[in-house]
């Protein structure tokens, strides 16, 4: 037999929804700094802020794009690959995923065309409220589509009828447990991760000497949002964190790697978890510490991976190493918005080239611990789709592993070739900078010199 | 009031599939049409022409996903497996369709490479969404809410005659839509173009409709007993009505004439294949009250969708109408 459905759609779909979510965190993120940019613009009038809008409503555009079509493949992917869990949970989960796309796809895409091709041609006020409508949507579709994985996570609001879930109560179902916790993990994740990607251009642009005025300009905004943003996520992770200790004890203990129940356990730093033997191996330990941070005490009782039975146990070594990548990536973001705030109050933001260098590389750390968070999360669920309720291999659809492998190869090149793609028509607007722009506001450029089209009416 | 919920839905769901089908289907015809166009400039124009107004076109098939999750669970879940292969093949189509309006516009010697990613991509993406439609029609076989067929079961020279159908039919709705969106060389090559894409969506309409009334004695129940064939005639023969309007149409002087009669033609089609389904979500297996979700379910999705989409169509529609008029030199960004 060899290919198995369950395995090969459990790729399939970590594969597609991991790359869709790199686009979302952009956007939102992206979006978010537009916003900013059209109010600092409308009050301060400084020309700079105008470039800057122009400059990332062309790169938002890109990645808007990505987002769009990845999206669409995970619509229909629930029902292709997993239709047995579309079919028991859509009484409860599914009005979130309509509702998302009434509230917020359609928000999105009926303003998106006047924010990318109207700045020139049509009044300021509608373009810079399609702006808004555009990152407001992207929150919106954050909201639901955060309420239902939470629900997966901690399902709440809900009454078991045979293998049906049914409804019990509205609210209950879509504010559960983890709900605020996620959401506001993700959403000031995706800020961050579009303030690092600010970031790493208009360092880039410092280093090489080039564009001053506009890098200065981006690279000061972006900092002071990094500066705010990453220790408040550090906050709001360590809350996450103890939210899923008193919900989801076992995707902790995978986190830890702790495999006994019991007070004063250590924080495991380092090790290889191994699932046979059940114990670390190569373990570097603090010892008490691991009760001290999630009961805060030091004869506070932690749950082990051993209180549950094996096959209750999601695989420990993703879940251990993909938490530390991620904390990892988050250490290194607030060690360097904090930096930034340091040179800023000694006057040397702009000017110290080692610094503005390092800046330029972090781009892609925010999206790297975004993966790993998911990771974390999605990966410390199992084996349990409905956690505690539906197991994964239960919701798998009658689907044969061969058209599987034959979809789940042709995901992994035609992903890999777009993010090339992505990546060269990105860097070209990178590399070319920003428009030349600093012109009288009445000649509106563009407008007048290339002929557009004739409105009737 | 609950039990028409199911029914309400059903509507919502014909509505959300009937506007996909008409506006990505007009984008879908013009990728078609892409490679055929005369020179380099009128295929920036025929893209300029939707490149605002494609997201929102597009995102009515998530609509109808998502409502076909919510709305008719059943359908969803047992439907969406049995069209795998036709599925994926139309979300990968859909990819490099959707990233080319992006990557073309940014290319410089790589332009090339997107005109054929939009132009096949919507190609595929058509012939597919007609490939799914005939296996619909065909019937799927369900088994205790579950798919209960192989991967290849949806395939049929019915669904490849009903895949070329629906080619030929977005192609029109492409081919009138710059008819009445642009001008000079891009217009004439689609005015040219159009009357023989009307012939062709004809043939086809006329194959699927005498096929499948043949091989789905129920479907020639419901059109040709009496008194059904009483209230049911006008549809052929409006159908054979608005294509000879449309073939004048497309001759006369009015840009916007042809696209009218087109979209016409494609309501009348519909409505068509709505009286040869009802009442069922997939024919022959699952009926709309069966696949419909709970009421308490349905009643909270109903609420907020009565509120929400009478918004959304304002809005889309204004999206729609503030990029009015001919697209000439393309949109400054």
């Amino acid at each position: 037999m060899g290919l198995d459905p369950l395995l090969l759609s459990r790729l399939q779909f970590a594969f597609t929804i991991g790359y869709h979510i790199l686009w979302p965190a952009y956007t939102i993120g992206i979006s978010g700094f537009i916003v900013i940019l059209n109010v600092l613009w409308l009050v301060t009038r400084n020309q700079v802020y105008r470039q800057q809008l122009r400059f990332w409503i062309h790169l938002f555009a890109l990645g808007f794009a990505m987002g769009v079509v990845t999206g669409i493949v995970l619509s229909y992917e629930i029902g292709t690959n997993w239709s047995v869990f579309a079919e028991r949970t859509s009484n409860v989960i599914a009005p979130f995923f309509s509702y998302e796309v009434q509230t917020a796809f359609f928000l999105e895409a009926g303003f998106i065309g006047i924010m990318l091709f109207g700045m020139e041609r049509f009044p300021e006020p509608l373009h810079v409220i399609s702006c808004v409508m555009v990152a407001a949507g992207a929150l919106v579709s954050a909201f639901w589509i955060l309420a239902a994985n939470s629900w997966m996570q901690t399902p709440g609001g809900f009454r078991l009828e045979g293998n049906t879930f049914e409804i019990v109560s509205w609210p209950a179902a879509i504010f559960t447990p983890s709900f605020p916790y996620r959401l506001a993990h993700m959403i000031v994740a995706s800020y961050l991760t579009g303030a690092f990607v600010v970031i790493g251009v208009m360092g880039w642009y410092l280093w090489r000497r080039e564009h001053l005025a506009f890098a200065r300009a981006g690279f000061s905004l972006a900092m002071w949002v990094a500066a705010l943003l990453a220790p408040l996520q550090l906050v709001i992770g360590d809350l996450h964190g103890l939210n899923t200790l008193r919900f989801q004890p076992v995707k902790i203990a995978a986190i830890e790697a702790n495999w006994e129940t019991g007070p004063r356990r250590p924080l495991t730093l380092i090790a290889w978890p191994d699932m046979a033997q059940e114990k670390n191996r190569y373990a570097l330990e603090m010892p008490s510490l691991g009760s001290l941070i999630l009961t805060h005490s030091l004869d506070g009782v932690v749950q082990g991976l051993k209180s549950v039975q094996r096959e209750d146990r999601p695989y420990v070594p993703l879940v251990f190493f993909a938490f530390r990548i991620m904390v990892g990536c988050g250490l290194v973001l607030i060690a360097i918005s904090w930096l930034g705030l340091w040179l800023r109050w000694r006057k040397k933001l702009y000017d110290l080239a080692w610094f503005n260098l390092i800046c330029a590389f972090t781009s892609p750390l925010g999206f790297i611990a975004i993966l790993c968070g998911w990771t974390v999360t999605e990966a410390g669920r199992q084996p349990w789709i409905v956690y505690g309720r539906l197991r994964t291999a239960d919701a798998i659809a009658p689907v044969a592993g061969g058209a599987v492998a034959v979809s789940l190869a042709f995901f992994a090149v035609v992903y890999l070739v777009l993010l090339a793609a992505f990546f060269y028509y990105a860097l070209r607007i990178v590399l070319a900078g920003p428009q030349a722009e600093i012109e009288p506001l009445a000649v509106r450029p563009g407008r007048d010199s290339a002929p557009a089209q004739t409105p009737k009416g | 009031m609950i039990s028409g919920l199911p029914l309400a839905f059903a509507f919502v769901v014909a509505f959300s599939v009937c506007l996909y089908v008409v506006l990505d289907g007009l984008d879908l015809g013009i990728g078609i049409l892409f490679l055929f166009a005369p020179s380099d400039r009128d295929r920036d124009t025929m893209m300029n022409s939707i490149g605002p107004v494609w997201d929102g076109n597009e995102t009515w098939l998530v609509m109808g996903g998502t409502l076909l999750f919510a709305a008719f669970p059943v359908a969803y879940s047992a439907a969406l497996p049995a069209l795998y292969v036709p599925l994926m093949a139309m979300l990968f189509a859909l990819v490099f369709r959707g990233v080319a309006f992006e990557f073309r516009f940014r290319a410089g010697r790589s332009r090339l490479l997107w005109d054929w990613a939009f132009a096949l991509g919507s190609g595929l993406a058509a012939l597919m969404q007609g490939l799914m439609l005939g296996a619909f029609i065909d019937g799927i076989p369900v088994r205790a809410g579950q798919f209960a067929g192989t991967t290849f079961s949806f395939f049929s020279a019915f669904t490849v005659a009903s895949g070329f159908g629906v080619v030929a039919g977005y192609t029109l709705l492409g081919a009138t839509w710059l008819i009445f969106k642009t001008d000079g060389t891009t217009r004439n090559f689609a005015r040219a173009a159009s009357p023989s894409i009307l012939a062709a969506t004809l043939v086809f309409i006329v194959i699927v409709s005498i096929w499948t009334p043949l091989t789905h004695p129920a479907i020639a129940g419901r059109w040709f007993s009496l008194p059904n064939f009483l209230f049911l005639w006008p549809v052929p023969f409006v159908t054979g009505l608005l294509a000879l309007f449309n073939w004048r149409a497309m001759h006369g002087e009015r840009d916007g004439l042809p696209f009218l009669f087109s979209i016409a033609l494609f309501l009348v089609a519909y409505a068509g294949l709505g009286i040869s389904i009802w009442p069922y979500a997939i024919p022959e297996s699952v009926t709309i009250s069966q696949a419909a979700a709970s009421a308490d379910t349905l009643q909270f999705l109903g609420i907020g969708t009565a509120i929400v989409l009478p918004i959304t169509l304002a809005y889309l529609a204004y999206a729609h109408w503030i990029f009015r008029g001919k697209t000439a030199g393309g949109y400054e960004r």
